[in-house]
């Protein structure tokens, strides 16, 4: 802080300016940092912004020291999203030092995953799934949930605040004259991720003293990675009227966008449009099916399998998976588990994975030949809903696939560049862009894109082409990073604002009928496509309020509403258009008025420049504020 | 009784060639005293004017003169071989990952002689596929020549015969002409983990003992 000029005057006033400024560009930084923070890794990737004028590029991605066993520091490009809640007996002292610390916190990253395969109970994962997950408090020591209850929880905040802590400290052991404060850092979160769930994550980013940080969507980072590895070349891959489909399948979710090219004033805009429900389904779903292949087949042998032995074969799975893809003239790989005792020979055991299983399992259980018209199956789900992570019910991804681009059908009416022909029953995408591992196989993206251009070709559209030259892995954390980059004014900037309109639940004005639940509205508070930076009041609509009780509000979201406008009111919906999230809440304190007295407010909705939404109950009296909480989760 | 004392007053009565003597040795006595005095005083203070010369002087002449000393031994002693001494720790290390990652060790310490050659072919995989990954992970290797191994190679005098090793008919002078029998491997990056003060190497594989 102390770099900055001229800070060491500033009085208190000058200091919430300087704070204010923060919030957009961090004034003098060095770095434009990106760290995509994944639901299996993390990935910071960073470019010196000294060179910015010289329309030269060069992300690099940082090499993270981690622990990858007790007594081992190894620099990796990725840090697993895990973290281990270690046994104060089980390591020895002075085996869990970083460069940074003799005694770290926690024990994220290679270290967790590796201990956490044998002691699962101790092992926290998917905490970013678990951000999203309505229903659940994301402060409150939740995880590990199968953990007996000596073993110390933690929240998937603290998890996620622990990762961002990790990076921070290896940043700092790196460029101790460039505190990563004073960088511009740009963080990605899912297209998908609900509103309280972007608050939760630049929470945890200011808990790590990131307070600058900015959210940005994973599949626009993805684009955006794409475009700068063009070098300027995009514009001839990119043309107006093109819509892009960004495919995003990760080792846990997969995410969908959808980003339109159009033409302003000669040049070439882009503009996401659309982006799809937050899927629990992706690489790790696709390993666990084949092991399970492979589980059953052994069994068929009269062979049983231990817990520790399965963990072992979705291992060997997934590497013979990626040499069966790699090697098209192989057939069958062996698999080989070995036994855990200091006898190899004898106690191994011998099976193998075949072309026929991936093909049938991956190919043809993931990436099924369905029609456009099809959708995922969703069974109901049984009675008590356990305490688990809401996973995909059908594995299939071309069906989730199917099923976005017929909800996102009219995304782009508003766009006078881009015209769908009548008789089309879903948004035709013109052009692909895939991210994540699992689409490294070939035969996964081939199918991929056989199916879409299927779809496209029964409603006579031309094939949708594929956008070449994706770093698969690391694209997100360098478009990021790149990120920081354009924010500078350089290059083109992908325009979106929310991906959703929001609306909070009031109940309509009618004469009680006993017996029956009064009817709701669904009162329309922020649009779609509200820009960061901007704000929309709605000061026609008065609600009262009590001093010093919570007043709670259901909350819903809709992707496919765009038309709505602050203050419209919705009688009915039905159950595709709006989402219901969780309740928000607000409390106004009882500073200097009477508990008990109730204020006439009106709401107002803001998107902040971090790319967070804000809600505020505004007084008609005195203008007085009150931010309302969206990390009011139910349950409690 | 006898009383021994000195009469100071005495003196020699006599004068004869024994007294003469004994007086002569005593002034020569005398005179070599005082010529060894004033040699030591006339060295002192000279050995203290070199001194401060030499103060004065780089602290390179002072090697200079060493050496020349040095040059004065007429059989100089052979240099003393130093050995470099290879440290356990990264061996131990390397032994450890191998374990870890390939069971290397349990592998080479089981009595393989019982065993038909299916299941050894079953661990091998295991202890192949972990090796590569372990030794891929941690060392970067390369060929030490790029040529096709049996075609013929020549090497240029002063070739490297520490990357290049000669066998079979090695006579006459270079350029020599051979068979490229090995391509031979170099390592060329080397990223082993970096150890905690609390690691025992030693200890390639913790016993497990699950509860």
């Amino acid at each position: 802080m102390s770099d900055w000029p001229g800070h060491e005057q500033a009085n208190a006033t000058a200091e919430s300016v300087v704070v204010q400024q923060a919030q957009n560009a961090v004034f003098g930084a060095q770095y434009s940092v990106g760290i995509d923070l994944g639901t299996t890794h993390c990935v910071l990737s960073y470019a010196d912004l000294g060179n910015i004028d010289d329309e030269e590029f060069s992300p690099q991605v940082m090499a993270i020291p981690q622990l990858t066993s007790p007594g081992l520091v190894e620099e990796k490009q990725q840090l697993p999203s895990f973290m281990y809640q270690a046994h104060e007996a089980e390591l020895a002292q002075d085996s869990t030092s970083l460069p940074w610390t003799s005694k770290p916190d926690y024990l994220v990253g290679e270290i967790a995953r590796n201990l956490g395969s044998k002691t699962s109970i101790r092992l926290v994962s998917s905490a970013k799934s678990w951000l999203c997950h309505t229903g659940v408090d994301c402060k409150a020591p939740i995880l590990p949930t199968d953990a007996p209850d000596e073993v110390e929880r933690v929240s998937p905040f603290q998890a996620t605040t622990a990762y961002l802590q990790h990076l921070r400290d290896a940043w700092q052991s790196q460029h101790p004259n460039a505190p990563l404060d004073q960088q511009d850092v740009v963080i990605t979160v899912p297209a998908s991720f609900d509103p309280a769930a972007r608050e939760l994550t630049v929470e945890a980013a200011r808990a790590v003293g990131l307070g600058q940080a900015i959210l940005l969507e994973e599949p626009q980072a993805a684009l955006y990675s794409w475009i700068e590895k063009s070098h300027g070349d995009w514009r001839k891959h990119a043309e107006v009227g093109d819509i892009i489909l960004v495919i995003d399948i990760g080792g846990g979710t997969t995410d969908l966008s959808l980003i339109a090219v159009t033409e302003k004033d000669g040049n070439l805009e882009l503009t996401r449009v659309a982006v799809g429900d937050h899927i629990l389904l992706g690489g790790d779903n696709m390993d666990l099916a084949l092991a399970y292949t492979v589980k059953a087949k052994l069994e068929k042998d009269g062979k049983r399998l231990e817990p520790w032995q399965l963990q072992a074969l979705t291992h060997s799975c997934r590497d013979a998976k990626e040499k069966l893809f790699t090697h098209s003239e192989l057939d069958n790989i062996p698999l080989v588990v070995a036994s855990r005792g200091s006898s190899l020979i004898g106690g191994t055991l011998r099976t193998e994975l075949t072309r026929e299983e991936v093909n049938r399992v991956l190919v043809e259980g993931f990436l099924p030949k369905v029609a456009v018209s099809d959708r995922p199956v969703s069974r109901p789900r049984t009675g008590l809903r356990t305490a688990g992570l809401p996973y995909a019910q059908d594995a299939g991804i071309t069906r989730h696939l199917a099923a976005f681009l017929a909800k996102q059908q009219g995304a782009t009416d508003e766009l006078k560049d881009i015209n769908l022909p009548d008789h089309a029953s879903f948004l035709h995408p013109t052009a692909v862009l895939f991210n994540g591992g699992v689409l490294k196989a070939d035969t996964l993206a081939e199918r991929l894109m056989e199916v879409l251009n299927s779809w496209l070709s029964v409603e006579q559209a031309p094939a949708a082409r594929l956008l070449a030259g994706a770093d698969l892995d690391l694209a997100v954390a360098r478009g990021a990073a790149y990120y920081g980059y354009v924010r500078k004014g350089k290059g083109v900037r992908i325009k979106g604002g929310t991906a959703a309109s929001y609306y909070v639940g009031i109940e309509s004005a009618m004469p009680a009928v006993p017996g029956l639940v009064p009817e709701i509205q669904a009162l329309c508070i922020a649009p779609f496509g509200m820009e960061e930076g901007t704000q929309q009041e709605l000061p026609d609509d008065e609600f009262g309020l009590v001093i010093g009780e919570p007043v709670r509000f259901r909350f819903f979201s809709s992707h496919i509403r765009r038309e709505d406008k602050v203050g419209t009111r919705l009688d009915y919906w039905t159950d595709e258009e709006l989402d219901e999230l969780d309740e928000i809440e607000i409390t106004l304190p009882e500073d200097s008025r009477r508990p008990g007295e109730v204020v006439p407010v009106h709401l107002c909705a803001a998107v902040t420049e971090v790319g967070t939404l804000e809600l505020q109950a505004v007084s008609q009296k005195d203008q007085g504020r009150w931010k309302i909480e969206f990390d009011v989760r139910a349950g409690e | 009784m006898n009383t021994y004392g000195i009469d100071l007053s005495l003196k020699p009565t006599t004068f004869d060639l024994w007294h003469v003597c004994l007086a002569g040795t005593v002034a020569l006595l005398s005179l070599l005293l005082v010529v060894l005095l004033l040699s030591i005083l006339i060295s002192r203070a000279r050995c203290k004017k070199k001194a401060a010369i030499q103060a004065a002087e780089p602290v390179v002449k002072i090697v200079e003169k060493i050496v020349e000393v040095e040059k004065l031994v007429h059989a100089p002693t052979p240099e003393p071989v130093v050995l470099k001494e290879a440290t356990p720790d990264a061996a131990l290390q390397l032994l450890g990952l191998l374990q870890k990652e390939a069971r290397f060790i349990d592998f080479i310490k089981e009595d393989i002689t019982v065993f038909s050659d299916a299941d050894i072919g079953v661990a091998a995989r295991v202890v192949h596929e972990g090796c590569n990954k372990a030794i891929n992970e941690h060392f970067t290797l390369a060929a030490v020549r790029s040529e096709q191994e049996g075609s013929k190679i020549t090497l240029p005098d002063g070739f490297d015969a520490a990357t290049v090793r000669l066998t079979g008919n090695i006579v006459g002078t270079a350029p020599f002409t051979g068979t490229l029998v090995h391509k031979g491997w170099q390592v060329t990056d080397v990223r082993l983990p970096k150890l905690t003060s609390g690691y025992n190497a030693a200890i390639v594989a913790p016993a497990e003992v699950e509860l």
